[in-house]
């Protein structure tokens, strides 16, 4: 039997069909969310992946480029008229850690992934990020993080960090419960959604919904909430990532982003 | 002027500061929130470390041949390059204002000079979002003008920050320079020895340094760790102009490349740059 994982999960009750890829490990699917056509996009485990280090749903080299492709392929399909949403289910436990993935050029890979967001958010589609479960590092960074708009299940098992705990800790000499100690302090080197909410980069953060056993009533309330995103994304009408510095969580927890946007923009011109 | 031995100066012995001002324009260089403003990391302190006045990123403005530029260079000496909430807002603000301009039709020229492990893991999360600004404002910025980058070495770039070299419309690479995802001494800590022995240099060389970089055209130009050899490649990049079709647009490209790799098979570097050299 195949394994459930989180994006597994939340990718079938969202979009609503099979994924026809030719990669496993990488879901895509066309559906609707709130009468607005949808292209949903979801990473996975996939124990037979040709890569072997990139089989525990880690975004490695032939995810990032699947990723950029089925992306682009939306932009291009949809031309000049009605730009479907493109919503990415996060569920990525990072990047694999591999000779082979370095060699081939990985830091490419994902950058194909970034890329295709990013072009498709300023050709405008509205590009919507719902995390329901790990979203770890340069994986995160090119699954999620050029979205418009970013949604996440107030759950325990939702993790937002540029590392794991066990890796930061011997990379920066420290233990586990010393890195949960300054976490308390410094809300960005936190793994629970709450603190990352803090940051004001989260848009909605849905609660009430059980994470890994959605019930009908559980998936309509993220069905309607990612609705009332796009089109609020849609209505915005911005197409850069400017929003995320104007709430009040970012005016309150990322002032050193805003002063040093406020002093470059005086100095700019001399 | 009189014909002389030019005394060649190695790029990677200067600082971040000096970096910029020996690739701009004689005397155009002007840094933006310099030193003495002390706008440093406010996350530092607490953590035990002890904060830099730069956040360890020199915004500088000035000239390429006569022509507006802004040179985004990261100091390898402070964190090993590591990319904080200051440090992150120096590079993508001042790429947010160079698309501010470039939509007004008045182009600056922009260049990342990069030396980076990726983010600092001290403010995580805010590195996070900093670079994910990073990148959306290369592929906006893009569209207007060239933005190069150069790695040119010591440390190497690494990390979020490879993920923003492969925006680039232009890498410059010497020989020194290492450009991958995943540092060695992270995969071999996460990964085993066995997967790569990173106090190897030359197998690490022959995987991520420029020159197999430039060879497998993940990168665009290999240069002589020579301020005056740098400086010109720059220039080159911005009188080409930018691709026909960026690097990390060219998906089918790459997924034909990656589909004649067999992943049962050892590959290393030389096997790799006759395998897709014959691919073009």
């Amino acid at each position: 039997m195949r394994k459930m994982s989180r994006g597994r999960i939340w990718f079938e009750a969202l979009a609503g069909a099979i994924p026809d890829g030719e990669l496993a490990s990488v879901l895509c699917a066309d559906g609707a969310v709130g009468g607005e056509r949808a292209r949903f996009l979801a990473v996975v485990p996939d124990p037979e992946a040709r890569f072997p280090r990139a089989r525990g749903g880690e975004l490695g080299l032939e995810e990032g480029c699947t990723l950029g492709r089925s992306v682009r392929e939306a932009v291009a399909e949809d031309g000049d008229g009605d730009r479907r949403a493109l919503v990415a289910v996060v569920d990525v436990p990072g990047q694999p850690y591999g000779y082979r993935e370095e060699l081939l050029g990985l830091h490419l890979a994902l950058a194909s992934a970034v890329d295709a967001y990013a072009t498709a958010r300023l050709a405008g589609h509205p590009v919507v990020a719902l995390v329901v479960g790990q979203a770890i590092s340069g994986a995160f960074l090119a699954h999620g993080m050029q979205a418009n708009r970013i949604l996440a299940l107030d759950d325990p098992g939702v993790a937002v960090q540029v590392m794991s705990k066990r890796s930061t800790a011997r990379v920066t000499r420290r233990s586990v419960d010393e890195l949960d100690r300054i976490a308390e302090e410094v809300p960005a080197t936190a793994y629970d959604v709450g603190s990352f909410a803090r940051l004001g980069v989260l848009d909605r953060l849905v609660e009430g919904v059980d994470a890994t056993h959605p019930d009908t009533e559980d998936v309509e309330t993220v069905r309607g909430a990612l609705a009332e995103e796009i089109t609020s994304a849609r209505h915005d009408g911005s197409t850069n990532l400017s929003s995320r510095l104007a709430s009040p969580e970012a005016r309150q927890h990322r002032g050193a982003s805003l002063r040093v946007r406020e002093r470059l923009a005086e100095e700019w011109s001399g | 002027m009189t014909a002389s031995v030019r005394t060649k100066t190695r790029f990677t012995e200067l600082s971040a500061r000096e970096r910029a001002v020996a690739l701009l324009d004689s005397g155009t260089f002007r840094e933006l929130i310099d030193p003495f403003e002390r706008l440093e990391s406010p996350h530092l302190e607490q953590q035990g470390v002890v904060p830099a006045c730069d956040d360890g990123v020199v915004v500088a403005r000035g000239d390429l041949d006569g022509k507006r530029a802004v040179v985004l260079a990261v100091e390898g000496f402070f964190q090993g390059g590591g990319i904080g909430e200051v440090s992150g807002a120096k590079i993508a603000g001042a790429l947010e204002l160079a698309l501010h301009d470039a939509e007004r039709g008045h182009p600056v020229c922009p260049v990342l000079l990069l030396e980076t492990g990726g983010i600092r893991l001290q403010e995580a999360n805010l590195g996070l979002l900093a670079i994910a600004e990073i990148h959306a404002a290369i592929v906006a910025l893009r569209c207007h003008v060239p933005v190069v980058g150069v790695v040119a070495g010591m440390v190497g770039c690494f990390g979020g920050m490879a993920i923003a070299a492969g925006l680039c419309s232009h890498v410059v690479m010497t020989r020194e320079g290492r450009l991958g995802l995943n540092g060695p001494q992270v995969i071999e800590q996460e990964a085993g020895v066995a997967e790569l022995d990173s106090e190897d240099r030359r197998l690490v060389w022959e995987t991520i340094g420029g020159e197999q970089r430039v060879a497998i055209g993940v990168a665009d130009a290999l240069v002589e760790n020579d301020v005056a050899a740098i400086a010109g490649a720059v220039r080159t990049a911005f009188e080409s102009g930018p691709p026909a079709e960026h690097r990390s647009a060219q998906v089918g490209r790459y997924e034909a490349r990656l589909a004649g790799i067999d992943a049962s098979e050892p590959v290393d570097g030389p096997a790799l740059r006759a395998l897709w050299r014959d691919e073009g």
